[in-house]
C-alpha cells in the first residue's frame, strides 16, 4: 500500500472541511476523486501533499509515517517530511510553472538542486520526458509562450522528473479550454497504462469512469461512496451520488 | 566665457565637482538602503508583531516626515541624545539611507506579496527548502516586479540629493545657489537643472534597459 490515510479531520475557521476521511491507495492504482465544489476534495489532496496540515488523523506514505495525531506523535520531523514530499508529485489546476525559467529549466532545476543529480543527466531526463509529452521542440520556450495544455504537460513532466511514487492531480483540466482538456487526459491515460500510481481530483466524469480503477465520491467533507467505476457510475444505490451524477449529466 | 555675467569656465568645473558629491550620496544611499529596505520588507512580513509593528512605525515616521527635517535631525540630534556629533557627510548618508530604506521596504514588500501562493506551493511539493524557494523561485520574480517602482524611487533620489545642502554638504544645488547669489543670476540654477536632468536621463535609460532585459518572460 502506497498511501494510507485514516480519519483525517481538517477545519478552516471553525468550518469542518474534512470530517473523518480515510483513503487507501495501492501501488499501480488510479483513484479518481469526484464530488461537488466545496466537498473537500482539493483540501484532501493538499493535506496528503503537505500543503495543508491536518488537525486529526494519520497519514502514511510509502511506508513512512507523515503524521499521527492519535499516537500522540503528531507530524514527523523535518527530514522525514522532506523525504515523504519527494515520494509524491502534485499537478496543480493552474500549473504553477516557474515563469522565469525556461521549460527545460523548470524540469531540470529541482532535479539538480533538490535531488543533487548532475546537470547533464537531469537534462537528458527532462528531454526524454518532454519527448513523452510531445513537447521536445518547446524546451527553450518560456511558460508564457505556451498554451495552457502545453503548460500543464510541462508541469506533469516537472513532477515526473523527480520519480515520485504517487502522482496527485488537482483538477488538472479545470483551467483549460475544452479542446485542450483532451491532450492532458491522454497523457494521464498513458501514465495509467504504465501503472503509475495516481490520485486524480476531477470533474471529468467520463474520464474518471474510463481511466480510474476506483472512484471516490466526496460530499460535505466525507466520503459518501467508494467503488469501481461501474459501481459508482453504473448502479449506485446512494441517493447523494445519484443526485450529483444526475445534476452533472444535465449540465 | 560669460553668460549674464556668470563666468561659466569657473562655474562649470565647480559644479562638476559638486555633482561628484551628489553622485556619492546617490550611490552610497542605494548601496545601503536597498539591502536595508529588503530586510525591512522581510520584517514587515513577519507574523511576529514585535518585529512587524515597530518596522511599520519606523516606516510611517520616515515616510511621513520631510527628508530635510530628518537630515537636520541626524546632523544635530545625536549631540543632544548621545553627546556626540556625526561627521557631516556621514549624517547625510545615514539620513538618506534610513529614509530610502523605509520606501524600498514598502516597494519590496509589495513585490514579494505579488508573487502567487502557487509558486511557493509548487516549490514545496518539488522539495525545495524555504531558502531555495525564496532565492531561486521568488526573488527573481520580485526583482522583475519592483523594477519600475525602484526606477521611480531612484529618480526621486537624484533630485533629493539637493536636500543635503540644509546640513551644509557641498553638493550641486548648494554650489549653484551660492553662485546664483554671488553673480546675481539664475543661470547657475538653470545649469544645475540641466545637470540633474542629465543624471536622471541616465537613470531612466538604465531602467528601461533593465526592464527590457526582464522582458523575456511574463508572470
Amino acid at each position: 500500500m502506497l498511501l494510507k490515510a485514516e480519519n483525517l479531520q481538517k477545519q478552516f475557521d471553525n468550518t469542518e472541511v474534512l470530517k473523518s476521511i480515510s483513503l487507501e491507495v495501492n501501488e499501480g492504482e488510479v483513484v479518481a476523486i469526484i464530488g461537488p465544489s466545496g466537498s473537500g476534495k482539493s483540501t484532501l489532496l493538499r493535506c496528503l501533499t503537505q500543503l495543508e496540515k491536518i488537525d486529526q488523523g494519520r497519514i502514511e506514505v510509502c511506508g513512512k509515517l507523515m503524521v499521527d495525531t492519535y499516537g500522540g506523535t503528531g507530524y514527523a520531523d523535518h527530514k522525514l517530511l522532506h523525504e515523504i514530499v519527494l515520494e509524491v508529485g502534485l499537478v496543480f489546476q493552474n500549473f504553477n510553472l516557474f515563469p522565469h525559467y525556461s521549460v527545460l529549466r523548470n524540469i531540470v532545476d529541482a532535479q539538480v538542486k533538490v535531488l543533487g543529480i548532475n546537470k547533464q543527466d537531469a537534462e537528458e531526463k527532462a528531454m526524454s520526458l518532454l519527448g513523452k509529452m510531445n513537447l521536445s521542440d518547446r524546451a527553450k520556450a518560456y511558460p508564457c509562450e505556451l498554451s495552457g495544455g502545453q503548460q500543464q504537460r510541462v508541469a506533469i513532466a516537472r513532477a515526473l522528473a523527480l520519480n515520485p511514487r504517487i502522482l496527485f492531480f488537482d483538477e488538472p483540466t479545470s483551467a483549460l479550454d475544452p479542446e485542450l482538456t483532451g491532450e492532458i487526459l491522454k497523457v494521464i491515460r498513458s501514465l495509467a497504462e504504465e501503472r503509475m500510481t495516481m490520485v486524480i481530483v476531477t470533474h471529468e466524469m467520463a474520464f474518471a469512469r474510463d481511466v480510474a480503477d476506483r472512484v471516490v465520491f466526496m460530499d460535505g467533507g466525507v466520503i459518501v461512496e467508494e467503488g469501481t467505476p461501474e459501481e459508482v457510475f453504473g448502479n449506485t444505490v446512494n441517493q447523494r451520488t445519484k443526485d450529483f451524477l444526475q445534476r452533472f449529466n444535465q449540465s | 566665457m560669460k553668460i549674464d555675467n556668470v563666468p561659466l569656465d569657473v562655474l562649470i568645473p565647480n559644479m562638476l565637482a559638486a555633482t561628484g558629491t551628489a553622485l556619492e550620496i546617490f550611490f552610497l544611499t542605494i548601496l545601503f538602503s536597498v539591502p536595508l529596505g529588503f530586510l525591512v520588507a522581510l520584517g514587515r512580513r513577519s507574523k511576529l508583531t514585535v518585529i512587524s509593528f515597530p518596522l511599520r512605525i519606523y516606516q510611517l515616521i520616515f515616510r511621513g516626515t520631510p527628508l530635510m527635517l530628518q537630515l537636520i535631525f541626524f546632523m544635530y540630534g545625536p549631540y543632544y541624545i548621545f553627546g556626540f556629533t556625526l561627521d557631516r557627510f556621514a549624517a547625510c548618508i545615514a539620513a538618506f539611507t534610513i529614509n530610502y530604506a523605509a520606501y524600498f521596504g514598502e516597494i519590496f514588500r509589495g513585490g514579494i506579496a505579488s508573487i502567487p501562493k502557487g509558486q511557493y506551493e509548487a516549490a514545496k511539493v518539488l522539495g525545495y527548502n524555504k531558502f531555495q524557494t525564496f532565492l531561486r523561485i521568488i526573488m527573481p520574480q520580485v526583482v522583475k516586479s519592483v523594477i519600475p517602482a525602484v526606477g521611480n524611487e531612484l529618480m526621486t533620489l537624484v533630485k533629493d540629493t539637493s536636500l543635503a545642502q540644509v546640513i551644509s554638504v557641498v553638493e550641486l544645488f548648494r554650489v549653484a545657489s551660492a553662485a546664483g547669489s554671488k553673480y546675481f543670476s539664475t543661470v547657475p540654477i538653470i545649469v544645475a537643472a540641466v545637470f540633474y536632468l542629465i543624471m536622471n536621463t541616465v537613470v531612466e535609460i538604465t531602467f528601461k534597459q533593465v526592464e527590457k532585459k526582464f522582458d523575456y518572460y511574463k508572470n
